[in-house]
């Protein structure tokens, strides 16, 4: 009998029914895609598409602080454009989750992506971010779900590191 | 142009109980505060530009209560992307009220870019947001009151104000997780 392997998106998502996260801001990333889609097909969900990601760090608290768990989904590359909005999260222990796609570290072909994808899980261990990181698709859940049980039962923040040999290497081809 | 201090005193001397406020870092907050320690408010002391979102997501997450952001223009234009993303994710409760007084005042007063020719109702315009006037006179403060409580929003209001120093006034603590707590609780 063939094994039938969900998409580790949909594991994702579970985690967020289980937990309650009705929030859900993001720059779009390729590997975020069809997260991002399920999550609009669900009328108890808010999809917020932002113009940088750091918005995604003071929305996230302050939905929180209205009653309301969320997510912010982004690409590695904008990490570094939360680093000073950590601090609220961080100085008002909101617990806030992030989930991050990686670049930059396997099989890239831009190299524009690699100082930013090198530097991202240093940046947020330097704002006191917990990271977790996923390597493998069927350990996405229970990553998900452990970053978020950190995230919201600690009042801490957490990141997911989705890694780029997971999600695969975006191939470019010219012309 | 507008003290901006009497000014915010004035709008929620008349306070209703469903309101929730929000201000950005230095001065608004000092502002705000001065108008008493009131539980049902919340001020930044750092994290410039993070008011505007965070003012979003609390209409977002409390769609029953009234939500109100005083800014400055230092703060609005770190955030200026948020004006699209409220324009686009619209919520009828939450109005922002720029103290636009054109300068960096905590800093030693250096001119920010609506000395120069950046105009915020303009750019809120250009982002979607349908709701949005520039006050210049004290008199007009009738108009703020009504927008608050009955208008549509997203609402942006400017208002242009003197450029002075005020005296700092504290918030109840300036540790983070004692603010949040207090404010949250008011939310139940």
């Amino acid at each position: 009998m063939n094994k039938i392997i969900r998409d580790w998106r949909d594991d994702i998502y579970d985690v967020f029914k289980e937990l309650n996260i009705s929030l859900v801001s993001h720059i779009p990333d390729a590997g975020h895609t069809p997260l991002i889609d399920l999550c609009e097909k669900d009328n108890e969900i808010d999809v917020v598409t932002l113009t940088t990601e750091e918005e995604g760090v003071g929305l996230s608290c302050g939905a929180w602080a209205g009653g309301r768990r969320s997510a912010l989904l982004m690409q590695s590359s904008g990490v570094g454009n939360c680093i000073n909005a950590l601090a609220l999260p961080n100085i008002c222990r909101i617990p806030f989750l992030t989930i991050v796609s990686m670049r930059g570290e396997w099989g890239e072909f831009v190299p524009w992506q690699v100082p930013m994808g090198q530097g991202t899980p240093k940046v947020l261990e330097a704002m006191d971010v917990h990271v977790f990181r996923a390597d493998y698709k069927d350990e996405v859940g229970s990553t998900v779900d452990a970053a978020a049980k950190f995230a919201f039962n600690t009042r801490k923040s957490s990141a997911v590191l989705l890694s780029q040999k997971m999600i695969g290497a975006k191939q470019f081809k010219n012309g | 142009m507008i003290e901006r201090r009497m000014f915010v005193q004035k709008i929620l001397s008349k306070r209703q109980d469903s309101l929730r406020v929000v201000s950005g870092l230095g001065t608004s907050t000092w502002d705000l505060m001065s108008a008493g320690d009131d539980t049902r408010n919340f001020g930044f002391i750092g994290a410039m530009g993070q008011a505007v979102p965070f003012s979003l997501g609390l209409s977002i997450a409390q769609p029953n209560k009234r939500v109100l952001l005083f800014t400055g223009d230092g703060d609005m234009l770190m955030s200026l992307g948020t004006m699209a993303t409220i324009a686009n994710h619209p919520k009828p409760n939450l109005t922002v009220i720029v103290m636009d007084n054109e300068s960096y005042v905590e800093t030693g007063s250096q001119p920010t870019a609506t000395a120069g020719k950046t105009d915020l109702e303009l750019v809120a315009k250009g982002a979607g947001i349908e709701n949005t006037y520039t006050i210049t006179k004290k008199t007009d403060d009738y108009r703020v009151l009504n927008t608050i409580y009955e208008e549509e929003g997203p609402s942006l209001v400017v208002v242009k104000c003197k450029a002075e120093e005020t005296t700092l006034v504290f918030p109840y603590s300036f540790d983070g997780v004692t603010s949040i707590n207090r404010f949250m609780d008011t939310m139940k």
